[in-house]
């Protein structure tokens, strides 16, 4: 490897069981921002306006820049041999553990904005908290994300509020987007087994302690935006614990192609 | 080929000669990337922190350090990615902000990052324009050619610019 990390880890203090769940958090998050990301690359080039394209793929190169420093700690936690490029290019749909809010086609603008802005009010809240998780490896990778995180969030709420407050025809596509997108929005805030016991062992943030300033933002931006918020709408799951829909199988074909049909390629 | 002890002196000399591969005019000192520099007997130890999580050019930068320091014959060396604490635009030299402009760059302007998310559609940041210096200028794009830069124009001389963000 040309570069490698060197910031502090807690990782030799671990119990087997501890390691076992952080290497399954990590790899969580890694596969979020990876799948997440790899939809705005989709973008590239067929964005609506040249500064929206350039955006769009700035906060994808944000995000993959996040992915490979959690892949990096989470092939350290698994202590296997394996490197970031096989846990990226060799896992299967049911390996990947990404809600599934981020494996959503694109859509339209308002669909992706949409997404965007859901997972952006999430990721930037739970950034913040792990600033000071004991585990001094994750905090750091957060530190670093969290100042791009907030970029993100600002440009997506900005987004939203223009096109619900806008035209009348971005403001039907913004209702549209949120009517089906809404459903996705609960899982991120779920906590599956493994994060529960994470959460017990004060490593993670508590997800109940973050809905509060989570909530006041979204009311926040959607009453600027004049749209009201869905009420009542079952919330799906799964996507965390490796039951995703359709889409994830095609994105992973199309990301993982070139590794599958030649083993070990490098540039 | 006999190895050369070099002092953390020396190396420091050498890495002022490493120039970023996006802004070419600005040394990787200059804009502070270079978090430690530690020499024992033969083995050097460089230790970079990236701009921003996704800066494609962390290898390239990697590269070009290996490769001024092997001209020294300084064949041993380490290069360690550090992310905390996180690279902040307050480590850019006043040299660098100078060099910065002259290359047609604004420099960050302290004490504006984006920390307040609920500020939407704040008061965009007075950023001098690089070419005819008015002040009068406007945000056309927090995203810019890099993930490091946003993207302005000027309303005096209308000129597009970029715009190094300001990372607190």
């Amino acid at each position: 490897m040309q570069i490698t990390p060197s910031d502090a880890s807690a990782l030799d203090t671990y119990s087997a069981e501890v390691r076992h769940q952080l290497f399954h958090y990590v790899l969580q998050l890694a596969d979020t921002s990876l799948i997440l990301g790899h939809r705005l690359s989709e973008w590239c080039g067929h964005g609506p306006v040249l500064e929206q394209d350039l955006a769009m793929a700035n906060i994808g190169l944000d995000l993959l820049g996040e992915t490979r420093s959690l892949y990096q700690y989470a092939a350290e936690l698994e202590g296997r041999g394996q490197t970031e490029d096989d846990l990226a290019f060799l896992r299967s749909a049911t390996e990947y553990r990404n809600p599934l809010l981020v494996e959503q086609p694109n859509g339209d603008f308002a669909a992706t904005i949409t997404r965007q802005f859901l997972f952006d009010n999430f990721h930037y809240h739970c950034l913040r908290q792990l600033l000071t998780s004991p585990d001094t490896r994750l905090a750091g990778i957060a530190e670093k994300a969290v100042k791009e995180a907030a970029y993100h969030l600002k440009w997506s709420s900005e987004w939203v509020i223009r096109l619900g407050d806008g035209t009348e025809e971005s403001r039907q596509r913004l209702e549209k987007a949120l009517a089906h997108l809404w459903r996705y929005s609960g899982e991120l805030t779920t906590p599956t087994a493994n994060e529960k016991a994470l959460q017990s062992a004060g490593l993670i943030p508590d997800y109940a302690a973050l809905l509060p300033q989570m909530e006041a933002h979204l009311a926040h931006v959607f009453s600027e935006a004049t749209v009201p918020l869905p009420q009542g709408v079952f919330m799906m799951t799964g996507g965390k614990e490796g039951r995703h829909t359709e889409h994830l199988g095609y994105i992973l074909a199309e990301l993982q192609y070139m590794q599958r049909t030649y083993p070990g390629l490098t540039w | 080929m006999v190895a050369t002890v070099p002092t953390e002196e020396r190396i420091w000399q050498l890495l002022e000669e490493v120039s970023d591969p996006e802004v070419p005019v600005l040394s990787i000192l200059d804009l502070g990337i270079v978090r430690g520099v530690t020499v024992d007997g033969e083995q050097v130890t460089v230790s970079i922190t990236p701009t921003y999580s996704g800066c494609p050019a962390m290898n390239t930068i990697a590269t070009d350090i290996r490769l001024r320091l092997l001209a020294e014959g300084i064949t041993h060396v380490t290069i360690h990615n550090q992310l905390s604490p996180a690279w902040t635009t307050d480590w850019m030299s006043p040299a660098g902000r100078q060099k910065l402009e002259a290359y047609g760059i604004a420099p960050p302007v302290d004490g504006t990052a984006t920390g307040h998310v609920l500020n939407l559609f704040g008061q965009d940041t007075a950023v001098r324009c690089p070419l005819c210096k008015s002040e009068h200028t406007h945000l056309v794009s927090q995203f810019g050619s890099t993930a490091c830069k946003a993207h302005y124009q000027c309303d005096a001389c209308h000129e597009p610019f970029d715009y190094f963000k300001c990372h607190a």
